[in-house]
């Protein structure tokens, strides 16, 4: 089989059969055919009155919730972890911090789901040992409207795999920052302040906004700390997806193509987001 | 103290805090079990439940059973491509991306249209079709990061002319992929199978959804019914995430989720 010759093409081609049907039935198939779904009616003809179902209100305020909450996490998490990742650049920390740093936002960046709803229920729960201590300093989280059990606790149990996740994925443009730039400017006399606003933030944005936007997707599509968490009672997009999947609440099946359409076009669009402003900051930083 | 470094110290317990103190707080937790004494019993509960033990087996068999298929699938494509198809990488780059733009609760959606009981290939009126079909799930599920640490690996070494070294000496293809590439790639492979039982171990919306005794969904049950069990399963659910991490990190390049 001489590489580049027709017939060692067209064998290779074939090699790659198995692959392509896997990838048609479990990922492509699957999920183009909600797509079609999104645009048809119970009887098969095209419609937009069923993507016209996403702006009914509870469908709506699933949506704004759910983006809320990524949001929220993935804004929260951006900040939280360029602050660390700026932290332990360049060796101004001993060694062994940074080492452990990392490894512990790999693995807390992939302790998600129902251990970590618990995980938060122990220490932000009723009785949970923050909750308990706080109230043993005068300070009742409960009495002040605090839950684990809403928006802001779920935000709070998100940011917890966000953070981390920030830290690993904005840590290398965080390197490329370069030493002699704040040198350079310090000699013509720029303050701190006016390096950091003037170099650092134009250098670091589109790594750090892509980043975010990652993040987002990344909360986006998260199920089980919020079912975990709330018992499903929060009217979350995916909540409510999987409400429709179990039951068909909604009594509906074309409504649920079309929540798994938006789900996809707005994770969609933030993965397209990310890779656009990679690769601007690639171009920046070379 | 300089007041950069400082303030490094400063963003630096801010993290830190926010990811150690929950762990702190389920550990003393998981301890509670007992009134006015600290005691292990929740452990010895959730270890000694025969849920807990059927569940996380039926999970790992689960999780192997994908790993081996998704290396079946994704390390033949990933080498032809290297080696005969380079115009195809970014298309196995793309296809390979998906079940990460793709909420994992979308994909099994597609499935119950797909495969559900009233469909062509009802796969899941059947025990068996159930658990090929989540089977297949987290094969899918896989894709993302045993296609990267597969394809980083075929980069790093010379595919070429390792495979016309092999072919001289009258190997056959299914001989050089065997005992020549994967010998050369198990590192990275081994990084990606060890991230992709993480993941499957932790699955909830797939088994759920699915309906199968996995250990997602028994986690779930027990957070429902319980109080301290739960805390003590979730550090446990943390030493086996940090374990699989680590074996990551002794293989080998430290892959995470990061893209």
């Amino acid at each position: 089989m001489a590489a580049g010759s027709p017939r060692g093409t067209i064998a290779a081609t074939l090699q790659l059969i198995p692959f392509v049907v896997f990838a048609m039935m479990f990922l492509l198939l699957p999920t183009s055919y909600l797509f079609v779904g999104a645009f048809q009616d119970s009887t098969g003809r095209f419609t937009l009155a069923t993507l016209a179902k996403l702006l009914k209100p509870n469908v709506l305020d699933a949506y704004r919730l759910s983006i809320a909450i990524s949001a929220a996490s993935s804004i929260l998490g951006a900040i939280l972890g360029t602050g660390v990742a700026w932290a332990i650049k360049d060796g101004a920390l001993p060694h062994w911090v940074r080492a452990g740093v990392t490894t512990l936002s790999g693995v807390t960046s992939n302790f998600a789901g129902v251990p970590l709803a618990f995980a938060f229920l122990a220490t932000l729960g009723r009785t949970g040992l923050v909750t308990a201590l706080l109230s043993a300093a005068g300070i009742d989280l409960y009495a002040q409207g605090f839950t684990i059990y809403n928006v802001t606790g779920l935000t709070l149990t998100y940011l917890y795999f966000q953070l981390p996740l920030m830290v690993l994925v904005i840590l290398p443009a965080i390197d490329g920052l370069k030493k002699e730039w704040s040198e350079a400017s310090a000699m013509l006399g720029a303050t701190p302040f006016q390096h950091f606003v003037g170099v650092t933030v134009p250098i670091l944005a589109p790594s750090v906004l892509g980043a975010t936007l990652l993040l987002f997707a990344n909360a986006f599509g998260a199920v089980a700390t919020a079912y975990a968490l709330t018992s499903g009672s929060l009217n979350l997009i995916t909540i409510l997806l999987y409400a429709q999947i179990r039951g068909d609440v909604l009594h509906d099946p074309n409504l649920g193509y079309a929540l798994a359409f938006g789900m996809v076009v707005i994770t969609g669009l933030c993965n397209l987001g990310y890779l656009w402003l990679r690769s601007v900051s690639e171009r920046r930083s070379a | 103290m300089s007041r950069s470094l400082w303030l490094r110290w400063l963003w630096l317990s801010l993290g830190l805090g926010y990811l150690l103190i929950p762990l702190a707080g389920v550990a003393e937790f998981s301890l509670r079990l007992r009134r006015g004494v600290y005691s292990f019993d929740a452990y010895q509960a959730v270890l000694a439940d025969p849920q807990f033990q059927a569940t996380f087996l039926y999970s790992a068999v689960l999780a192997l059973a994908a790993v081996a298929l998704a290396v079946l699938l994704v390390v033949p494509a990933a080498y032809i491509v290297h080696l005969r198809l380079p115009a195809f990488r970014p298309v196995l780059e793309f296809v390979t991306l998906l079940p990460l733009v793709v909420p994992a609760i979308v994909i099994v959606f597609g499935y119950f249209r797909l495969y559900g009981s009233n469909s062509w290939i009802a796969l899941t009126n059947w025990e068996a079709g159930t658990n090929l079909l989540l089977t297949c799930g987290y094969a899918t599920l896989a894709l993302p990061y045993l296609y990267r640490a597969v394809d980083t690996g075929l980069t790093a070494i010379d595919v070429r002319t390792l495979t016309e070294a092999a072919e001289s000496l009258g190997a056959s293809p299914l001989r050089i992929l065997v005992s020549v590439i994967l010998p050369n790639i198990r590192a990275a492979l081994l990084s990606g199978a060890f991230l992709t039982v993480a993941i499957v171990l932790g699955d909830f919306t797939f088994a759920s959804l699915l309906d199968r005794p996995a250990f997602g969904p028994y986690m779930q049950l027990l957070g429902a019914n319980r109080a301290y069990e739960p805390a003590a399963l979730s550090v446990i659910a943390f030493v086996l995430t940090w374990a699989l991490m680590a074996l990551i990190g002794v293989f080998g390049q430290t892959r995470t989720k990061s893209r």
